[in-house]
Formats: C-alpha cells, sequence, structure tokens
C-alpha cells in the first residue's frame, strides 16, 4: 500500500481572514451606503418623524411637539382629504385607461416596420420630453374659454363654448387629455416592442390554425404581451397617481380645491399653509400607497425573471 | 384529404424568382417530400400552398378548385413550422384545441379530440404543462398534434424534424410515416435531409435553382438520376463525375491515362456529339486483388473503416474519386477498383442532362 491519503483538509490555496474581506466590501460599499443613508434613509425617517409632531418649518420658535398619531386620524377624518383621494382616483382612472386602450391599440397598428415609422415614433415622444408644468401650461391656453383655440375649433362645428377649467368634471377631463397627450406614447412605444416580440410564426401559425384577427389579438397577442403592458400599465398608475405639476399649472387646483390631487394637497399644506408635520403625514400615506403598487411591479418582475 | 395541384406556380421577391414555374400534382393521401438545397424555393412553394405566401402567378388547386384567393385560415391545411411555433402562454392542452376554438368548435367536440390525439401522441401526462417546460421533440410532437386534431385535408411539415436531436429525430420520423399512412392525409413535406426524403416519402421532388429537377419514387430518384445534380445531390458520399473523351478502343477518363472499353458504353453516348460526362456512385466501385473484366487500374490513394463498409478514394487523373467497398475479400493492397457496369450513368456535360445509363438509353 504505497497509496496514501493525505486526510487533512487543507485548502491548496490558505484562506484569507475572513474580517479582512468583509473589511474589503464595507470599503468599497461605504461611500454608496453614505450617499444612499443620506439622500433615502435620512429623509425618510425625518419624514416619518415629522408626521408624529405638530410644528411648522416656517415657525420655528414654535413648539416641536410630539402628538403620536395625531395628525392621521385628523388627516383620515377630514372629508375634504377624501374628495381628493377621490379625484385623484378618477383621474387615475380616466387617464390610465384611455391611455391603455390608445396605446395598444395605436402600438399594434405601428408594429409593422413602413417608412417613415422612425419619424413618428421621434414625433411621438417629443410630449413625452415636456415638462408637465410646460404641459399643463399649453394646454390652459389651449382650454381658456375665450380665446383658446379648443372652443374656437369647438364654434367652428357649430358646438357651444365649455368653460373647461372652471367646473371640475371638464377640468378633469381636461387635465387627462393633457397626461394623455404627453404619456400615451410611453403606452405605444412599450407595446410595440412587446407585439414586435412576438415571432411571426406565432401568428403564421395561428392563421394556419383558422384564427380570426380579432381572435389572435385577444388570445395571442395580448397576453403574449401582457408581462410588458402590465408593467406599462403599474407605471403609469404610479405615475398619475403622483400628479401634480400637471394640475398646478392647468387649473391651480380650482375651481376651489376641487382638481387638487392628494400630491397638491399635501404641497399645500407643505408650502402654502406650512404644516409641516400634517403634511409629512399625508406624504406617508401616500408613500405607502405607492410603496403597495411599487410592490406589485417589483414582484411581477421578480416573477418574469424566474420565468426565463 | 385533397389533391393539390400546382400550375405554372412562380413565386417572385422583386426581381428575385424564389419559385419558377413550378408544376406538380400531390394525390390524395400522398406524402410528397420536397428536397433541395438551402435556397432553393422549397420552403417558399410550400407557404404558396399555405397561404401564407402570395404567389405570383400560376394556380394553386385543392381537388380541382382554385385556391389562390383564399387565405391561410380558409384553406383547409395544417402546418408545423420549423421553430417551435406553439403558443407559449397556453398550456399543451390549449395549444393543440386552439385550431378548434378559433373554428368555433362545441365543446363536446373538442374534447373528444383532445383524447384522441393525446391518444396517438402519447401526451396524456404533458396536457397540462406548458411548452416552455417540455424538450424541443415533444414540442414539434405538440404541433403535430395541433395539425391534425381537426382533420386537414393537407397537411404540411416545413422541416419539422431539423430542430431536434439525431436520436428522437429518427424515432419522430418513424412515428410519422405511420401516423400519415394512418390518417391518410395528403402530406407535403419539405426537408433539405436526403435521409429523411428517402425514408418517408412515397415520391421525391427535387428542387434546386427555384425550379423542379426531377420528381420520382425515391428508389427511382437514387437508381436513375435524370440530371447531374440529382445524381451528385442525392447519395452520399456524392456520386463520382468524370468528363468522357473518345480516344481508340474507348473512351479516356478525365485527364488520366485510364481507358473505359468501349463495350460497356451505350450507343447513344458512342455515337454522341457533345461532351460526355460520367457518373458512377461509390457503391458501384469496389476493391479488388486481380484485375476485374470492367476494372481501372488506379491508385487507391486512401482507405478507412466505417463499421463494416471500407470507404476509399483513388485518383482518376487529378481528380480524387470515392468509392464504398462493402463485404469485400479485397485486402485493399490491390490496385485495382472494379466497376460495376450497370452502375454507370452518361450525362450531356452542357446541360447536365442523362443522356442515357448502362444499357437503358433515355
Amino acid at each position: 500500500m504505497t497509496l496514501t491519503l493525505n486526510q487533512t483538509n487543507k485548502p491548496l490555496v490558505p484562506l484569507k481572514k475572513k474580517s479582512s474581506g468583509r473589511l474589503m466590501i464595507l470599503g468599497f460599499l461605504s461611500p454608496t451606503l453614505a450617499i444612499l443613508l443620506f439622500m433615502v434613509a435620512y429623509p425618510i425617517f425625518s419624514l416619518i418623524w415629522n408626521s408624529v409632531h405638530q410644528f411648522s418649518a416656517l415657525n420655528l420658535n414654535q413648539e416641536f411637539k410630539y402628538v403620536g398619531l395625531e395628525n392621521y386620524t385628523y388627516l383620515l377624518s377630514d372629508a375634504d382629504l377624501w374628495q381628493r383621494f377621490i379625484f385623484t382616483g378618477k383621474f387615475v382612472f380616466v387617464c390610465v385607461s384611455i391611455q391603455m386602450i390608445i396605446g395598444i391599440f395605436v402600438g399594434y397598428r405601428l408594429q409593422r416596420s413602413f417608412r417613415g415609422r422612425d419619424l413618428i415614433f421621434t414625433l411621438l415622444m417629443m410630449p413625452m420630453m415636456l415638462s408637465p408644468v410646460v404641459v399643463g401650461f399649453l394646454w390652459r391656453y389651449m382650454l381658456n374659454s375665450e380665446w383658446g383655440i379648443v372652443n374656437y375649433l369647438m364654434s367652428l362645428v357649430g358646438l357651444g363654448q365649455v368653460n373647461w377649467l372652471s367646473q371640475t368634471t371638464p377640468a378633469l377631463f381636461a387635465a387627462a387629455a393633457a397626461d394623455t397627450w404627453m404619456w400615451t406614447p410611453f403606452i405605444i412605444l412599450l407595446a410595440t416592442a412587446a407585439f414586435r416580440g412576438i415571432p411571426d410564426t406565432i401568428y403564421e401559425a395561428a392563421e394556419v390554425d383558422g384564427a380570426s384577427p380579432a381572435y389572435v389579438f385577444f388570445r395571442v397577442t395580448l397576453p403574449m404581451s401582457a408581462p410588458v403592458l402590465f408593467i406599462a400599465l403599474i407605471l403609469r398608475l404610479i405615475d398619475s397617481f403622483k400628479q401634480y405639476d400637471l394640475f398646478f399649472a392647468l387649473t391651480g387646483g380650482g375651481p376651489g380645491s376641487s382638481t387638487e390631487t392628494v400630491s397638491f394637497a399635501v404641497a399645500k399644506r407643505a408650502f402654502n399653509y406650512f404644516y409641516t408635520g400634517e403634511a409629512s403625514a399625508l406624504a406617508v400615506i401616500l408613500l405607502f400607497i405607492i410603496i403597495g403598487l411599487s410592490m406589485i411591479l417589483v414582484r411581477h418582475l421578480n416573477n418574469m425573471g424566474e420565468k426565463n | 384529404m385533397a389533391k393539390v395541384e400546382l400550375k405554372n406556380l412562380s413565386v417572385e421577391f422583386g426581381a428575385f424568382k424564389a419559385v419558377n414555374n413550378v408544376n406538380l400534382t400531390v394525390n390524395d393521401g400522398e406524402f410528397v417530400v420536397y428536397l433541395g438545397p438551402s435556397g432553393c424555393g422549397k420552403t417558399t412553394t410550400l407557404r404558396a400552398v399555405a397561404g401564407l405566401q402570395t404567389a405570383t402567378s400560376g394556380d394553386i388547386l385543392f381537388d380541382g378548385q382554385r385556391i389562390n384567393d383564399q387565405t391561410a385560415s380558409e384553406r383547409n391545411i395544417a402546418m408545423v413550422f420549423q421553430f417551435v411555433s406553439l403558443y407559449p402562454h397556453l398550456s399543451i392542452a390549449e395549444n393543440i384545441v386552439f385550431p378548434l376554438k378559433a373554428r368555433g368548435f362545441k365543446r363536446a367536440e373538442i374534447a373528444r379530440k383532445l383524447d384522441w390525439v393525446a391518444e396517438i401522441f402519447k401526451l396524456g401526462d404533458e396536457l397540462k404543462r406548458f411548452p416552455g417546460a417540455l424538450p424541443p421533440g415533444t414540442k414539434q410532437k405538440v404541433a403535430l398534434a395541433r395539425a391534425v386534431v381537426r382533420d386537414p385535408a393537407v397537411l404540411l411539415l416545413d422541416e419539422p424534424l431539423s430542430a431536434i436531436d439525431e436520436q428522437f429525430r429518427e424515432e419522430m420520423r418513424w412515428e410519422l410515416g405511420h401516423l400519415q399512412r394512418e390518417l391518410g392525409v395528403t402530406t407535403i413535406y419539405v426537408t433539405h435531409d436526403q435521409r429523411e426524403a428517402m425514408s418517408l416519402a412515397d415520391r421525391i421532388v427535387l428542387m434546386n435553382d427555384s425550379q423542379i429537377v426531377q420528381v420520382d419514387e425515391p428508389h427511382n430518384l437514387f437508381f436513375n438520376p435524370n440530371s447531374i445534380f440529382s445524381g451528385q445531390f442525392i447519395g452520399s458520399p456524392s456520386m463520382n463525375l468524370m468528363d468522357l473523351k473518345p480516344v481508340s478502343g474507348g473512351f479516356r477518363l478525365g485527364d488520366s491515362s485510364i481507358v473505359l472499353p468501349e463495350k460497356i458504353v451505350p450507343d447513344v453516348v458512342r455515337n454522341s456529339a457533345i461532351p460526355v460526362r460520367m457518373g458512377v456512385r461509390p457503391r458501384d466501385v469496389k476493391l479488388v486483388d486481380e484485375p476485374p473484366e470492367f476494372g481501372i487500374e488506379v491508385a487507391v490513394e486512401d482507405v478507412f473503416s466505417v463499421g463494416r463498409e471500407r470507404y476509399f478514394s483513388f485518383r482518376v487523373g487529378d481528380e480524387i474519386a470515392q468509392g464504398i467497398d462493402v463485404r469485400s475479400t479485397s485486402t485493399g493492397q490491390g490496385r485495382n477498383v472494379a466497376i460495376r457496369p450497370e452502375g454507370l450513368v452518361f450525362f450531356d456535360s452542357q446541360t447536365g442532362n442523362r443522356i442515357a445509363s448502362k444499357g437503358t438509353d433515355v
């Protein structure tokens, strides 16, 4: 028996001490961590901290008074604030459903290559590049009841004048129109990409299988591009839910405060009335709603990753 | 079931003729295989029959009725594609019944047909799974199940086995042949694999350069190639080709000093004014130790054995020719190669058309 086994489990390359490896990792991560702590963790913590106190950023001499959940109970029992939630919900629903329908339809039309398609895409992208405030003002001028082009065009076809921005429901639709004008291209872009991701042979197979175009659209195209469309939907939900600047420019929240969204209400409380504690509490509520929506998105993205 | 006729069918892509004036009749229940090199127009022909490609000119008839203007979904055809085209978001069962649902079949009918194909293809365990979880071979099986589930008049198969690994391909080929005969469905199958074509087809349609070269039963295609292309494309290794040059007492092979005795060359060739090329399959030459009656003395270059067969190469002038020796007793040391005279084929060296094969003039 000349064969001997080395019984000691000594690794060929000696392992470095674990602590130095950890220090190294920490060293590399620390700049990022520091920025993250300073830019994200601290503001969130201070937001939550502020939300359980009664104070005003304008009047720092006033006592920074701990009130527990009083800000929250006050806000949640405020009927006017519930009106903001309802209005925001209506706006989100109208916006997102119109944008999804138009986006999917136009995206479906644009999936085939034709001359000038790239140009159309570039043109479609342009509203997205504008600031919502600019869009708000643009539409405000177009919708002006006396000299706006919208009412002028309506008068040409014999329709009566509408006071778009001084009534709640027309203002809601006006804002939805502006938001749709701005953000539908985003859905078109994603939908086109999703539709084009479906191989031609799938469509050919469906045609050979005797499926009508409508059947193919609802049973093949839509379900196969659903993951991407779902992402577009959630992103638009989140984005339109926190819409503020568009309304700020378009209606200023009026008439009264009937076209204020929840974000608008937060901004007003924080920077018009300087009820800092109360505004913080409302921001926290908003934060949780958006985190909820984001979690759906993140979970969905993770599922997609696993499937592939 | 249907009889398929192609009359002067052409498909053009701009200036390029992908299919050039093709005529063919596929009988009811027949299994026809389109064979040819890549880009010869066989898949385009199939797509034209399917209705996925518009014919530029010519007619496509099913049972005598012109169907050019019908869409793919109106023609009663089913198709299996080269690359898997199952609906990834639907289960195997839903995939299979898709054509039935799309055509509005009744629920009970759908269930009955699903049971029927699941039984044939032994897919019972897979029905609830999704395409992404299946190996390529099983996916194509599902695609085939989806194709036959609604009794199509014509079954079109576009290289259905090419994406499947060797072992499973063999098995699928066998099953496919059986299934086709059992169902009796008119089948057009496209492949570039001659073994597939040879083993499946009732008739092979050999295509090259957008045109049909030869339509024949597999056996005939192999033994009676009508052109240099047929002779060379079918069979592996390829048919050996040598120019014949008339000299006194016979014909010289290529630029070698080997002379083929006059008596084994048919009259048509002997009297031909045009230059002639002779073809001989590797299987029709063999190694011998003693000079044979119709043999040529050559330098055997290389011999290697594959199982019971010995592949060898030999020089004819500047050219290397190949032979396969089956169950030969030769040691391989000899310098002699015997040619089986019945295996000689003679072609017009300009047009490539066959002039004669030994004994049978054309």
